[in-house]
């Protein structure tokens, strides 16, 4: 068990979270090897279905970070991921898949520390819950 | 006078008045426990128009399905209470022009459960369904019964939370003017809730396993009218085909999403599914939430913004990591 490291997928917007992401490499911040990023336009670009089928595909979780509430590059986009995002959660805890596994949050350019912190705090999260089982499709 | 007598009358005058030149409506069909769709635009064949609990199909389904028949036509369409906000919802996200629909509401007691109704005649083939209000007497060869209607009454219809068509331009019977309580509508919910997570899973899987994804549910469904579904799309191809049980999963819980704040609830793909998954818990869990979080629900207000494209710069977003 000591070996096994969790995959990651961190969904990050362009504008903030990306760029947050590349602050805390640029500053040499440490923070676990866990993750692997993919970087899209806006967190209002991140469909739910694209972080159910990294689940299925075998990542034990899924980040999707973007920029603080009113600092959206196109104005509202993250309000509108928020709403997706607050019915999207509940309905995976009620099918039963863990909570942990899909987290959000707001990460802006300049919080290249929190972007470390964040990413330590997931990947803590999915560890403890151990790799991926649910909705893992197993052909 | 029945509401079915009414709705024949009415049909029969607005076609012949030229208000329409179509009634939606229900007729009977081959089998008594399910009426089944009728188009009228003959005010002769109006005659063939009924309503009872066996008209369970959510008639504003046709709508997004053969647009060019309905496009620029005026169409007279008989509506219980989740039809009529599934056709509001539609006006809402322009699929439907308002002024050309003749709203024909229908005071609903709730639909039957054929399931149910199977059930409570024992298996034995019924030849003949007399919907009486509260009781339901379903008649074959060599028996008679008569069922409470609540025995034999839809998952959606318990705890349904507008019954009574609203918006409409006509409305025919005595509408209920009450709504069941939230208590009723959620106690399934919370129920479920009430499961530990593993437990939640498991019967979320046992569920869904019956699928055989024949795709009834979102065929019948008055939302869901993406030209390509996400399902039948091949490039990229998002999910298998199969029922590989993780497959069929993602595809539940994304049109439920895709429906999120745009469902009405009325459970027609429930009544549609051929195997009898409870598609409707699912449905309801997230109306629920969206009712909770967003204080707005499907299908009130044609001139609303929809739901799930609009926000609040102030909203409850206490899911995302501090």
């Amino acid at each position: 068990m000591s070996a096994w490291t969790p995959r990651i997928l961190a969904i990050l917007c362009n504008w903030c979270s990306y760029a947050g992401a590349d602050l805390a490499g640029v500053s040499r911040m440490q923070y676990p090897p866990s993750i692997r990023v993919v970087r899209v336009p806006c967190s209002g670009r991140v469909d739910p279905l694209f972080i159910l089928k990294s689940l299925q595909s075998g990542f034990d979780g899924v980040l999707v970070s973007g920029c603080h509430p009113g600092d959206c590059h196109y104005i509202s986009g993250n309000y509108v991921a928020r709403r997706r995002f607050a019915v999207l959660k509940p309905l995976l805890d009620f099918v039963g898949i863990e909570p942990e596994r899909v987290q959000f949050s707001w990460i802006s350019a300049g919080e290249g520390e929190r972007f470390a912190k964040v990413v330590a705090k997931v990947t803590d999260d999915v560890r403890r819950l151990g790799p991926a089982e649910r909705l893992v499709k197993r052909t | 006078m029945t509401i079915g007598s009414e709705l024949r009358d009415t049909a029969r005058r607005l076609l012949s008045e030229g208000t329409v030149e179509l009634v939606i409506g229900w007729r009977r069909g081959s089998r008594p426990t399910a009426a089944v769709p009728a188009f009228v635009t003959d005010p002769e064949e109006a005659g063939s128009l009924v309503f009872d609990g066996t008209c369970g199909t959510n008639p504003a389904v046709y709508f997004t399905r053969d647009r060019r028949q309905y496009s620029g036509r005026k169409v007279g369409v008989a509506v219980k209470g989740c039809d009529a906000r599934a056709v509001l919802q539609l006006v809402m996200e322009n699929q439907v022009v308002r002024d050309d629909v003749v709203l024909i509401g229908v005071a609903c007691p709730g639909v039957l459960d054929r399931r149910r109704v199977a059930l409570a005649a024992c298996g034995r083939e019924i030849l003949e369904l007399e919907d009486r209000g509260a009781e339901v007497m379903l008649r074959g060869a060599g028996f008679e019964t008569v069922v409470r209607r609540e025995d034999v009454l839809s998952d959606s219809c318990r705890g349904c939370p507008h019954p009574d068509p609203g918006s409409v331009d006509l409305l025919l019977g005595t509408p209920r003017r009450e709504a069941a309580s939230g208590e009723e509508r959620e106690r399934r919910v919370r129920e479920f809730e009430a499961l530990p997570p593993a437990g939640r899973w498991e019967a979320t899987l046992r569920e869904y396993g019956k699928c055989i994804r024949c795709y009834a549910c979102r065929n019948v469904c008055p939302a869901c009218y993406c030209e390509t579904c996400f399902v039948d799309q091949n490039d990229p191809r998002w999910i298998g085909g199969t029922c590989e049980p993780t497959d069929t999963l993602i595809f539940h819980l994304i049109r439920n999403l895709h429906v999120a704040g745009r469902c009405v609830e009325c459970g027609a793909c429930a009544r549609a599914c051929p195997t009898g998954v409870d598609l409707l818990l699912l449905h309801r869990k997230v109306a629920v939430e969206v009712l909770e979080r967003f204080r707005e629900e499907a299908g009130m207000d044609a001139g609303a913004r929809p739901i799930m494209a609009s926000f609040r710069e102030d909203e409850r977003q206490e899911f995302i990591m501090g």
